[in-house]
């Protein structure tokens, strides 16, 4: 943390010093630090995540119960995985890590509007993950992530498990809020002068909008999870058509907070890559103000589609032809952007550098998960493919090839930011690949299983499905090698200590992090910066 | 200090609009719960019938077969049946179907049934005038009962483009346990194997 750029006694910290251990770390209100312990955070979550993944890969590699006793363990395991990848790996990732990390820094602020909010926002999540594990021993939740009931009733899930899931996630969801209203105040009132909403770097913008989407629909989600967590232990019956409630009717508010999710998760990413492939392109975005209300639009118009995840829930059919031609319209923004990133790198002095590789690959494979997802938008085609491996084939497209490819692409371009340490370009290098390679194996052949009407949430399949399961689960490993060799990668990094420039990226970097040190002094702005 | 103070006075406002949109979201999820029930019931959507409207209006020429299905939730041990399959009533006239329940336990069981039509578009046209399902039903240890459901099917379906072409309208009924009854009974308490779980013993 040495400094001493501009270093006059002022009545607090100084740029040398920082606070002990346990204060920095534990009672932390610096925007920087508080990132750090988020981009841990979710490294620590995405061991257990990716673990589960590697085991449920394990079962389905041949036909016939190998590891898991039944399907209700088995559905706990699905259902740990995607609450534990949703919630306690890309969220902490992209919105706390980098979120924090950047967003005060690219607009010229000292710090977050509300410092020690956002350490409340942080530690919140922590016993937030602590009850989602600790949930897997009392019996779990057999629900899928979606949580629907019937199932989720304490008929079909009875004991703690379930309950404590949803609290876990009630606790999640109340950090996330804090954190998005957080973010909204920084960016509306902290710019530095000169910092317009229309020079803000895209990474700002996807943070404000998808600031916007989680004040929107995860108190949605927390009303819904309230109503089933009283009628499981209190007798309500919101959900329970035995007294007057509706089924559906969940159905409806999860999606409406669950289709903006979605987003929530792939925004940032959108930011990041934008911002790498601008940097290693040498050229500005194509289309800046394109991108920015591009990214509002997708926000926007993603609260109008949920209900095409119930294509098959019984709704009327002019409902069906509205929310597939919404959903529809969504491509065109996305297209957008796709459109933009490649115009960006058209024509521009291009360098593959890792973050280039990652983001580079990011567009490639979200575009894929973007074409599977306008083909499961049509209502008739969906009612075929509805819950199948196509399904799960597109959302790991787009999320686990998407927004983890946007996280590897940021945690490359910044770390030496962050750490004051470059990595290794060789070591990066190789991880792209093996991670490239292993997740295309793992979930290129689910489309065919799914096409072939392989049901989702199944321990076991018919002999018919076993050669491209075997094909996936192999990707899998190598995923799972790949998501170890990125540790070591980052063990290398800190042993081998090699500094940082303040901009190592050359003259292509342009947004404000890049102009203080590697890493930024502990009070970042003290004098703000003038924006031409 | 002074551009400090506005700093914190003007986040503050931000903050406190933001946790009210908070505040309105959730508001919102527990409002829909009304409002959902009563836009089903305004519009029919999902099937759900038309009660409480006026009697039959006199039968026209144009006719409809309503055929009749009945399911039974597993926590309710009672045997419930449709009288008959179908039955051909005439748009406009009021039709009586018979359902019959029997209770296989050793104790009086309480039962209240959800119901709706398919296709779900004809669920505006479709007026019901008096149905067991109004009421929760108890049945005595061995009882079994015949219980009436009388309908119309409003003429003004043979004009709606959207469910002129109907011919055949199904109405369903699934009787499940109250949950008073539940509750007292202690058969939530002691509900069956959870689903998946373990060997499925019955």
């Amino acid at each position: 943390m040495a400094h001493a750029a501009h270093d006059t006694h002022h009545g607090h910290d100084d740029h040398n010093h920082a606070p002990g251990f346990v204060t920095r770390w534990f009672f932390s209100t610096n925007h920087k630090d508080i990132g750090s312990l988020y981009i841990i955070f979710a490294v620590v979550a995405a061991f257990l995540g990716v673990g589960l993944s590697m085991l449920m890969r394990l079962e389905l590699q041949a036909p016939g119960m190998q590891f898991f006793a039944d399907g209700q363990m088995w559905n706990v395991a699905v259902t740990a995985h995607g609450i534990l990848m949703v919630f306690y790996v890309v969220m902490p990732a992209l919105i706390g890590g980098f979120g924090n990390w950047f967003v005060p820094i690219m607009i010229g602020a000292p710090d977050m509007a509300f410092p020690r909010l956002n350490n409340i926002s942080f530690w919140l999540l922590v016993p937030a993950l602590g009850l989602t594990v600790a949930s897997l021993f009392v019996g779990g939740t057999g629900t899928g992530w979606t949580l629907y009931p019937p199932l989720s009733d304490s008929q079909y899930q009875g004991g703690p498990g379930l309950d404590m899931a949803l609290f876990g996630l009630h606790l999640a969801g109340a950090s996330s809020i804090l954190g998005a209203a957080n973010f909204i105040t920084t960016i509306f009132n902290m710019r530095a002068p000169g910092m317009t909403l229309h020079k803000m770097p895209l990474f700002v913008w996807a943070m404000l909008v998808t600031a916007f989407l989680l004040l929107l629909s995860v108190p949605v989600l927390g009303g819904a999870i309230t109503m089933l967590i009283t009628d499981r232990n209190f007798g309500t019956a919101f959900f329970k058509p035995e007294g007057g409630g509706d089924p559906v009717l969940f159905q409806h508010l999860f999606w409406f907070f669950g289709h903006p999710e979605v987003y929530i998760m792939i925004l940032p990413a959108f930011g990041i890559v934008s911002h790498i492939l601008s940097t290693f392109s040498r050229k500005p975005i194509f289309g800046y103000l394109g991108m920015a209300y591009a990214m509002v639009a997708i926000g926007v118009v993603g609260f109008v589609v949920w209900a095409h995840h119930m294509f098959t829930s019984g709704i009327s059919v002019d409902t069906r032809a509205y929310f597939m031609a919404a959903t529809m319209i969504i491509a065109v923004p996305t297209g957008i952007k796709i459109f933009s990133w490649i115009a960006t790198m058209w024509g521009g002095s291009i360098s593959f550098k890792t973050p280039m590789l990652f983001a580079v690959g990011f567009v490639f494979l979200f575009t894929v998960g973007g074409v599977t997802g306008v083909k499961l938008a049509n209502a008739s085609v969906d009612v075929i493919l509805h819950n199948t491996y196509y399904v799960i084939a597109h959302f790991h497209y787009v999320l686990s090839l998407g927004a983890v490819f946007g996280i590897y692409a940021g945690f490359y371009y910044w770390i030496g930011k962050m750490s004051g340490y470059q990595y290794s370009e060789t070591l990066g290098k190789i991880h792209f690949w093996l991670t490239f390679a292993g997740v295309n194996l793992t979930f290129f052949p689910m489309h065919f299983l799914g096409a072939q009407g392989m049901p989702r949430r199944y321990p076991d399949y018919p002999d018919a499905f076993a050669g491209w399961n075997l094909v996936a689960s192999l990707g899998a490993y190598l995923s799972g090698i790949s998501f170890l060799f990125f540790i070591y990668v980052v063990v290398d990094l800190y042993l081998k200590k090699r500094a940082a420039a303040a901009n190592p990226w050359g003259e292509g970097a342009t947004t404000l992090e890049w102009q203080v040190s590697s890493p930024p002094p502990f009070h970042t702005f003290d004098e703000l910066p003038r924006i031409r | 200090m002074d551009r400090q103070d506005t700093l914190a006075r003007r986040n503050r406002r931000v903050a406190i609009a933001a946790f009210g949109t908070v505040a309105g979201m959730v508001g919102l999820s527990f409002a829909s719960v009304p409002l959902y029930d009563m836009f089903c019931r305004m519009t029919g959507y999902n099937g759900t019938v038309q009660t409480g409207g006026p009697a039959a209006p006199g039968a026209v020429e144009r006719k409809v077969t309503v055929r009749f299905s009945a399911n039974t939730h597993p926590s309710l041990p009672w045997r419930f049946e449709a009288a008959q399959n179908a039955m051909q009533v005439h748009l406009g006239e009021e039709g009586l179907a018979f359902y019959s329940a029997a209770n296989t336990a050793e104790r009086p069981v309480e039962g209240v049934a959800t119901y709706n039509v398919t296709p779900e578009v004809v669920g505006k046209y479709f007026h019901k005038v008096a149905c067991f399902c109004f009421d929760a039903q108890t049945l005595q240890p061995g009882q079994s009962v015949e219980m009436p459901v009388s309908f119309w099917v409003d003429p003004a379906m043979a004009n709606d483009p959207n469910t002129r072409d109907i011919r055949t309208i199904t109405l369903n009924y699934t009787f499940f346990r109250t949950l008073a009854d539940a509750e007292r009974s202690g058969a939530l308490a002691s509900a069956g194997p959870h689903v998946g779980r373990g060997t499925v013993t019955r």
